[in-house]
């Protein structure tokens, strides 16, 4: 079912009619199926209604907190990249503890945003009934959700890899240079791998973004400061774990 | 005392207004069933006690450093 109308725009349903053979008719299936008939919301004169798509639905909230984390990670893992390579031609030691600490924080958003976004696949895209059944689908089947988690653990291989050793000098020149080729395979994993082939997820393989038919004036009041917010937040919890080191550092003498 | 009295007035109908619009077509299932309010008091607390958290660590790390440069 497609309505439309000029001043409340465009709302598809997919799954609005369904057929059936007359000799199969359940009366309570009737009943489900007027009480799941689609809404159409006008977000052009009501502050509060969003974007009101097949398949999101109400989930099109979690765009303020799932996507806003990636970018935290995506700014955390670029400035500790920086941090690397300053530390590599200063020698400067508080540059690598910046790298450190930016990979830690970054690691700790991007978690949280590979979480989201996997609770907001499982009850959008419909693959699975069970959590199994998701990850089976998404790691095995989607480019993009597999791509993420393996970058993530890149940075979970630059965090053992800076346990492992223990000499300071050998390890902040190490680590360094792992993490400058982590960003870079960070980057390809996350963003350039999944649009070469065939993705669920928006942005990716064809499929359309949200700037394109869902993020609309109304949403974006709400995300560019819902960004903003989490960047603030993110360099946040960077700044105090940069004091905290740097207290126990004087205190060691 | 009049100025004070008609801003008030001016905030309350404008409130009024803003209700009757919400009403009369959010009835989406999230504020049909109430489950926004749920939504948000969860969000609420998580993000509240993430605040006081780090605003308790901020704190304490400024009087170290305090402490520290005495």
């Amino acid at each position: 079912v497609v309505l439309n109308d000029d001043y409340d725009g465009t709302f598809a349903l997919r799954d609005a009619v369904t057929f059936v053979k007359s000799e199969n008719v359940d009366s309570s299936f009737t009943a489900l199926a007027i009480s799941s008939e689609p809404e159409v919301k006008n977000n052009k004169h009501q502050f509060e209604c969003f974007p009101y798509r097949e398949i999101l639905y109400e989930t099109i909230r979690n765009t303020f907190f799932h996507v806003p984390m990636w970018f935290v990670m995506t700014a955390l893992l670029f400035f500790s990249m920086i941090g690397s390579i300053i530390y590599l031609t200063s020698g400067n030691k508080k540059w690598e503890m910046v790298a450190h600490h930016g990979v830690v924080v970054g690691l700790l958003f991007g978690t949280c945003g590979y979480l989201t976004g996997l609770v907001w696949a499982k009850y959008t895209w419909y693959i699975g009934a069970t959590w199994g059944d998701v990850l089976k689908k998404l790691l095995l089947e989607d480019v993009k959700m597999a791509a993420a988690l393996v970058a993530i653990f890149f940075y979970f291989g630059y965090i053992i890899l800076r346990g492992a050793i223990d000499d300071v000098a050998k390890r902040a020149r190490i680590t360094s240079m792992y993490n400058i080729f982590a960003f870079a395979l960070f980057i390809m994993c996350a963003f350039v791998f999944p649009r070469l082939t065939d993705s669920m997820h928006p942005g990716n393989g064809g499929n359309p973004a949200f700037s394109k038919y869902d993020l609309d004036s109304t949403l974006r009041m709400f995300f560019y400061p819902a960004v903003i917010g989490w960047i603030l937040l993110g360099f946040w919890i960077f700044s105090i774990l940069m004091r905290m080191q740097f207290i126990k550092q004087k205190q060691e003498g | 005392m009049k100025k004070y009295i008609s801003l008030v007035i001016m905030m309350v109908t404008a409130l009024a207004a803003s209700a009757q619009g919400v009403s009369a077509s959010n009835n989406s299932i999230m504020t049909r069933d109430l489950k926004i309010y749920t939504a948000i008091a969860v969000l609420a607390i998580v993000l509240s006690c993430i605040f006081i958290f780090l605003f308790y660590i901020e704190k304490r790390l400024t009087q170290l450093e305090a402490g520290q440069k005495r």
